[in-house]
């Protein structure tokens, strides 16, 4: 909040804000060095924003490093756990503007997030600490053709139905789950809609009915795409 | 590890009381195992949530809740909508508390954005805010009697809340899907004479509350069926990541409308208390959502009287085109926690929009809480762990 006559300066010049004014955020800084005291390597990447923090932990210690935030770091509350497939969106709505390549549908990763990703598919679990209200972001890479984590169903017992929501919607497998079914699509269903390279139907089937203006007029010629075209 | 021992004694108790409960059913009664099916379509399910009950006698062994009935893929589709439009879909989420979904996808994407609404935008949308969560409530207040077998009760909460509602329509447009959020800002400023209305009708609703702690509060049979019934320890209810009135009734004082400081809403500025009850059973389910609706009609009172001037719009560009980066942001809705973890990656639509949305959490602790409880009480908890279907499925 208090930088706001700097931003409002800035989205002329559209440039990526790489060094953001370093905010000192002593307590998210003590939970990463907690952190990183036990965890040492396998902490891979660490950011604090606009008061909030985002860690990457290698996939083995997933499991772990939950557990020791909950029971250690006292974040106790359990907000979600979910994933990202960081495929490039496939260019469904013809609305969107996007590069050649990002439409190609190849692995970017170009802009992977905070905390960055090496791998297609990311896990992420958020918790909170409701005495002080400070909460994380904890992520985790999973392989792209064998995408498994180890379940936290044993650390959050809330974890349980977020697990199954996951597994149905990216694949993921969490090992040591009780019970991976599915909780919201019947149980013949195949694939796993929120993978980017999903495809929703609806927009196969018909553009987007929101497209508007996207068609030239009857007395008018669409001059400007046939310069583009030429060019 | 030790870490995880100790982690997971919630998990054993739960399971060693569940074991106990069956043991002794099946030594005094003998009786005979059988599934029932609840809902889809039950009026305690607030929408079509399918419950199988596995019984022995009178008594829940397991509960398997199932969801799915309505689910409508707001994940995948905001990943093909640009970010306005995306407004609308998260309308449909709480349809009880429509204006409330609105306000933390908006403030993420103004995060992302750099943007911050004026003064008086936010003191709107805070009063806008808290209109919903009484029109939300009022109708669980209400609707809490209708499944115990008090009929009353819900005539009168739906004939109050229909004065809430005018007043949403009265500044948006649109009784139960507003819209009226802009990034930056709103859509229109309040129209002329709408305060004094809001005034009259906050009195009304705070008579209301008088009335329905009257009615049911005090009623005895209201209160044997609910004392007692479905308590949930501050652990347990942490674990499962229950939160708003379903948290604060097991004593957790956490409430994000003033704890969580770097909110721009207008919270801050009003005069208000946090309620919580040490019970955390139905009764105290009721009790603490009961204080909430007054605590609220005195928030939108202290709000409208030290409404400042001045614009309504931040300055935005006219093509919304959001900055790459992450934002997670929450807010106290009506039903609990709502949170939007918002992606961007330089587009005019979102990379990732994961909905963190309250009933999910707050009805995934039903195959533990039902476990060991008799038939009538599963209508109880169920009611006064209060979800929409749409909050859950989204």
């Amino acid at each position: 909040m208090t930088d706001t006559p700097t931003t409002e300066e800035t989205p002329a010049e559209e440039a990526v804000p790489a060094v953001e004014p370093v905010e000192s955020d002593p307590v998210r800084e003590a939970l990463v060095e907690r952190l990183a005291a036990q965890f040492k390597d396998a902490i891979l990447d660490t950011h604090i924003a606009k008061g909030d923090l985002w860690v990457r932990v290698a996939n083995a210690t997933w499991h772990d490093v939950v557990s020791f935030c909950k029971v250690t770091l006292n974040l106790r509350w359990f907000d979600f756990l979910s994933g990202i497939d960081w495929l490039n969106n496939p260019n469904l709505s013809a609305e969107k503007v996007w590069d050649a390549d990002v439409v190609s549908g190849e692995l970017g990763l170009t802009t992977p997030g905070y905390a960055g990703a090496e791998t297609r598919f990311q896990v992420m679990c958020r918790l909170k600490n409701v005495e002080t209200n400070v909460g994380i972001t904890l992520k985790a890479d999973l392989d792209a053709d064998n995408p498994t984590v180890a379940s936290v169903v044993d650390v959050f017992a809330g974890a349980d139905w977020h697990e199954r929501e996951t597994w149905e919607m990216y694949g993921f497998v969490f090992e040591g789950h009780p019970g991976l079914r599915h909780l919201y699509l019947p149980g013949a269903f195949e694939g796993h809609p929120l993978r980017k390279d999903f495809p929703l139907l609806a927009r196969e089937i018909k553009p987007w009915p929101g497209l508007v203006d996207k068609e030239p007029m009857p007395g008018e010629e669409a001059e400007p795409e046939e310069e583009a075209a030429s060019e | 590890m030790t870490v995880t021992e100790t982690a997971s004694e919630w998990q054993k108790a739960s399971y060693i009381a569940g074991q106990a409960a069956d043991a002794r059913v099946n030594v005094e009664l003998e009786t005979e195992g059988m599934t029932l099916n609840i809902g889809p379509q039950h009026p305690a399910t607030h929408g079509t949530l399918r419950i199988v009950v596995r019984l022995d006698g009178e008594q829940v062994l397991w509960a398997d809740p199932v969801p799915g009935y309505m689910h409508r893929g707001y994940e995948k589709l905001c990943e093909v909508r640009k970010y306005l439009q995306i407004n609308t879909l998260v309308n449909r989420i709480d349809w009880l508390g429509s204006f409330a979904n609105e306000v933390p996808y908006i403030l993420a994407t103004e995060q992302l954005m750099g943007i911050e609404a004026p003064t008086r935008a936010q003191y709107i949308r805070t009063v806008l805010f808290e209109l919903s969560r009484i029109a939300n409530i009022t109708l669980f207040l209400g609707d809490m009697g209708v499944q115990l077998g008090a009929i009353t009760p819900v005539f009168y909460a739906f004939r109050d809340r229909e004065h809430v509602l005018n007043l949403i329509e009265g500044a948006t447009g649109s009784r139960f899907h507003p819209n009226y959020n802009r990034i930056g800002g709103l859509k229109d400023d309040l129209p002329k004479g709408w305060i004094a209305d809001v005034h009259a009708v906050m009195d009304r609703v705070r008579h209301f509350c008088d009335e329905m702690e009257e009615l049911l509060l005090g009623n005895e049979i209201f209160s044997t069926r609910c004392r007692g019934i479905g308590v949930i320890p501050a652990a347990v209810a942490l674990d499962y990541g229950m939160s708003g009135a379903n948290l604060r009734a097991s004593g957790v004082d956490w409430d994000l409308r003033r704890d969580d400081t770097s909110s721009p809403l207008a919270w801050k500025h009003a005069d208000w208390k946090v309620w919580t009850h040490p019970d955390g059973d139905s009764f105290a389910r009721y009790w603490v959502r009961l204080q909430e609706t007054r605590e609220a009609s005195k928030i939108i009172d202290q709000l409208l009287d030290g409404l400042p001037s001045g614009p309504i719009m931040a300055k935005v560009p006219r093509i919304i085109k959001v900055p790459e980066g992450e934002a997670y942001v929450q807010t106290e809705n009506p039903l609990g926690v709502m949170g939007y973890y918002v992606v961007s990656r330089g587009d005019l639509g979102p990379f990732r929009v994961k909905i963190r949305s309250a009933s999910f959490n707050n009805v995934s602790i039903c195959p533990w809480i039902l476990r060991g409880v008799y038939v009538p009480d599963i209508i109880t908890i169920l009611a006064s762990l209060y979800f929409i279907l749409g909050d859950i499925d989204r």
